[in-house]
Parts: C-alpha cells; structure tokens; sequence
C-alpha cells in the first residue's frame, strides 16, 4: 500500500516516517522562533528593543537559550515523588505533540486525514492537563501544588466552551474531518457564519494556554510559576516547548476551522506554495493577537475567570449550537440559513459585549457596613 | 480489508507520533545528562519556599470548590461526548432528533442553572 506526497507514491513507513520528520523539525523550529518573536512583539509594545545581541537582529536568542537550558544542572527535590516527578515532562509534551498529525498546512499536506480529527485533538490535548496536576503533585511544593490546581480548574472550565464552540462549527461544516472542514471553506470561511463561535473559541483558547490574562496557574507574582516551580534546566523547557507548541497547534487550528486555513479565498487553483502562504499568514495572525491581548489586558481573579466561563461563555455556547441545529435540520434555502446564522452569532457577539461592558464598567454597590453599637461591642469583649 | 488497511493507515501515525513524542523528550534529557554539571550538595533538594525552610509536606488537601467544578466538569463534558455524533446525523434523522437534543440539553440546562442557584459557581 502506498501514500501519495508530493506527487510521489512511496511505501506507508516511508511516507509516514517523513511527514513526522517534517513535523517534528517544523515545531521545534516554530517554538524557538515563537519566543523570539515573543520577546520582541511585548518589547515593541513596551517601547524596548528587545534581543538585539545575539547574532542578527538577536535572531539566535532562542538557539543560545536552549543551549543554556540543555547545559544546566537538572536538579530534583528530595521530597519529591521521582516517578511522577519524573514523568510529568512527557505528559505535558506528547499530547499537545500528537495533535499534530490531524492539522492540514496545505491541500495534501497533512500526516494524516482522520475523520474524527476535531474531536481527536480535543481529546488528545486535554490530556496535557493530566501532566501539569502530576507536575504540581509531584513536586512536593506549595507553590506547584496551588498553580497545578488551578491549571486544571481552569482549563477544564474553559474547556466546554472550546469543545462547544468548535462543534457549532463542525455542525454548520458538516463533518468533524479538519481537512473536510477547511476544503468546505474554499467559498468563504466559516467566521462569517459563527462569528461567536469564534470569539468563544478564541477566549477559551487563551485561556486554555495559561496565557494572560488567564495566567492565574502560572502567574509569577502570586506562585512564582505554577506547577514548573521545581523544575530547571531540559525539564523546565519542556513545559515551555509544550507550551509554545500548544500556542502554534491551536492557532493553526483556529485559522483552519474559522479562517478559512488554506482554502479561503483560492481555493486549490493557485497550488501548494500559496496555500502555505495562506495558512503561514493566517496562524500568524492569530498568534499576534495572543501576544497583543497579552500586553493590554490585565490580569484576571480567579472568581471572575470562573464566572466568565460558567456564566457567560457556556450558555452562549449551548445556545448557539441549538440555534445552529433549528436552524440547519429545516433545510431552509441556503441564502436563508446562512442569513440566519451569521444573524444569530451577531447577536450573540453583542450580547457578549453588553455583558462584559456591564460587569466592567458599573461597579456592584458595596456592602453596607452596620457599624458596631455599643452592646455588641461590648459582647465581644 | 482495503478498509482496515485504509484505518491501520491513518491511526498507525497517531501510535507513530506519540513514539516521536516520546524520543524527542528522551533525547532532550539524554542531552542535558550528558553535557550538564552536577554535584551534590546538602540543601539543593530542599523545596523552594521563599528562603525557609517548609515545614510539612505540601501534600496535603484540597479546597472543595475544586471538587465541585471537576464535578460539573465531568457532567457537561461527558454531555459534549454525546453532542458529537448527535451533530453531524441530526440532519438525516429529521427535526425530530433536534426536539429530542433539546430536551436533553434542556435538563442539563437546568442542572446548571440549578448550581447557579445554589451558588455552585461562585467562587469562595
């Protein structure tokens, strides 16, 4: 049995063993250019310069960083569980990295098509979870302790919108295949039918990611890190690997199911060198708004985090699927039903926003303080 | 068989990539044992608190509301598990199908906002 790449029938094994190259090499090479480009979007904003000293431009930041990292002593606490200690690295880094073999970079180039990828990579990158709590629990340590806690709260509280979001999609899309998925969107891409999906999926995203202003599991001045307290030298830049790696997965996630990946406005006629350039640009994009809403937004409370996910964007989410449905299982004319859904998630966006502005702009009123009489403060006494 | 050849295909890279997963944090740790320093030193193991020395394990227990989420959790997750393939044959079956999926989301609807009643979600 063969596998078509590049227009070549090769052996399974073969074609299987160089698609994983190319993954591999692309992540590790994505995730250093990540934190390059990190550092000097946030020194942009904050009117620095960033790295400049490291070759050209500071390019080689990232490479001397992972050089250090790979050259410091990896030291673990006595107290610490060694097994899940030990193990925590891999939990964290091999769910977000097998997620990779669903995502499609162009027409054809994917490791390969699942017909279950959405819901596979949902599933396989919540097990990501699974290793921050072990590398909380296992490292006997308070900080590590509250950060893998509250990790785990939240992501598993942002994870419903994510999941629901996503599958609004996959209902107007038909299918949970990404490839299908993205191919459907040749004419135009789905944001303009679900634009609240979009918005749900891109919150829950953050969120999901620890980034800010989700960054209460790893927020440096409350727990000095979270869960990686422990950990140095190669440990340590594996949380940071999965991390970026998850970042660089989702956003090219986000850009297939709503933006069109691909597909989106060529179609396949202009061939495989602009699809590239089509995804490249806009993954890109999403990732530069995560950095963006990292420099301008606060960091949240944890009461308000989870008030967000439960109060708000879980009820939306639902009620844009049953929207969807009602919409969709009529088989009203196409111009109807896409009139209909984009309407409805229009709606939804301005109900977001109305609650958002309440809640951010009038402060409840504030308790009123009975002040003590003269009895209770002498029963106290 | 073309068929089973066709999944073993496909689903053979995910057991393929979580193999590659595994040898990139190997080599990764390989790397780092061979090129890092180390030496032994009493209080390197101690965990990091501040500068003091911790006083008990941190092992301890855990605030309820982190019970009561995860409960919630499992609840509308395992609910979503059922969503999915509802999802993508609803249309086939007909509208009555999505009468049925409303009922169920109906009940777990008020399931939720039984909790917010309850204060369930509040965070305390």
């Amino acid at each position: 049995m063969t596998w078509p790449l590049f227009g070549m029938d090769m052996p399974v094994v073969l074609d299987l063993f160089i698609r994983m190259n190319i993954i591999v090499i692309l992540m590790t090479v994505m995730v250093m250019g990540l934190i390059y480009i990190e550092r000097k979007v946030l020194a942009r904003f904050q009117m620095r310069l960033g790295p400049t000293r490291t070759g050209p431009m500071g390019l080689l930041q990232s490479v001397a960083d992972a050089l250090k990292l790979v050259a410091k002593e990896d030291v673990r606490p006595t107290n610490a569980d060694p097994w899940v200690f030990e193990l925590a690295p891999y939990f964290v880094f091999v769910p977000i990295f097998i997620g990779f073999v669903v995502v499609p970079f162009a027409s054809g180039l994917e490791v390969r098509v699942l017909d279950l990828g959405l819901f596979y990579l949902l599933a396989a990158s919540s097990v990501n979870l699974v290793g921050w709590v072990m590398a909380g629990w296992g490292s006997d340590n308070r900080y590590a302790i509250i950060g893998g806690l509250r990790s785990v709260a939240q992501s598993i509280s942002y994870e419903l919108p994510l999941v629901l979001s996503l599958l609004a999609v996959a209902m107007v899309a038909d299918s949970l295949n990404l490839t299908e998925i993205v191919a459907g969107q040749a004419g135009a891409p789905n944001i303009l039918w679900q634009p609240m999906a979009f918005l749900i999926f891109f919150i829950a995203m953050i969120a999901e990611l620890n980034r800010p202003p989700f960054d209460i599991p790893v927020g440096e001045s409350e727990v000095v890190g979270g869960p990686f307290v422990e950990y140095s030298g190669i440990r340590w830049s594996m949380f940071f690997l999965a991390e970026y790696a998850a970042l660089f997965i989702m956003a090219l996630v986000g850009s297939a199911v709503f933006l069109g990946g691909w597909a989106w406005p060529f179609g396949e006629q202009l061939g495989l060198p602009w699809q590239i350039v089509l995804t490249t640009v806009k993954t890109s994009m999403m990732i530069f708004v995560v950095f963006w809403v990292r420099v301008t937004v606060p960091r949240m409370r944890i009461d308000q985090l989870m008030a967000f996910a439960w109060k708000l964007l879980l009820p939306l989410s639902f009620a844009q699927i049953l929207v969807n449905g009602a919409v969709l299982v009529y088989e009203l004319p196409s111009g109807l039903t896409h009139a209909l859904l984009a309407g409805s998630g229009v709606a939804g966006v301005f109900i977001m926003m109305w609650v958002i502005n309440r809640s951010v702009s009038r402060p409840r009123p504030r308790p009123v303080l009975i002040p003590r009489t003269d009895q209770t403060w002498e029963a106290t006494r | 068989m073309d068929h089973l050849d066709q999944l073993f295909g496909t689903y053979a890279a995910v057991f393929a990539a979580t193999i590659a997963g595994f040898i990139l944090v190997v080599t990764a740790l390989i790397a780092s044992r061979l090129l890092a320093p180390f030496s032994v030193e009493r209080n390197k193991g101690t965990s990091y608190e501040c500068g003091m020395l911790p006083l008990r394990r941190a092992q301890t227990s855990i605030g309820m509301r982190y019970y009561l989420y995860a409960i919630l959790f499992i609840i509308f997750d395992v609910e979503a598990v059922f969503i999915f393939p509802w999802a993508l044959s609803y249309v086939e079956v007909g509208p009555m199908a999505y009468y049925e999926m409303l009922v169920f989301i109906g009940i777990l609807a008020a399931g939720l906002a039984y909790a917010w009643k309850k204060g369930a979600l509040k965070w305390q």
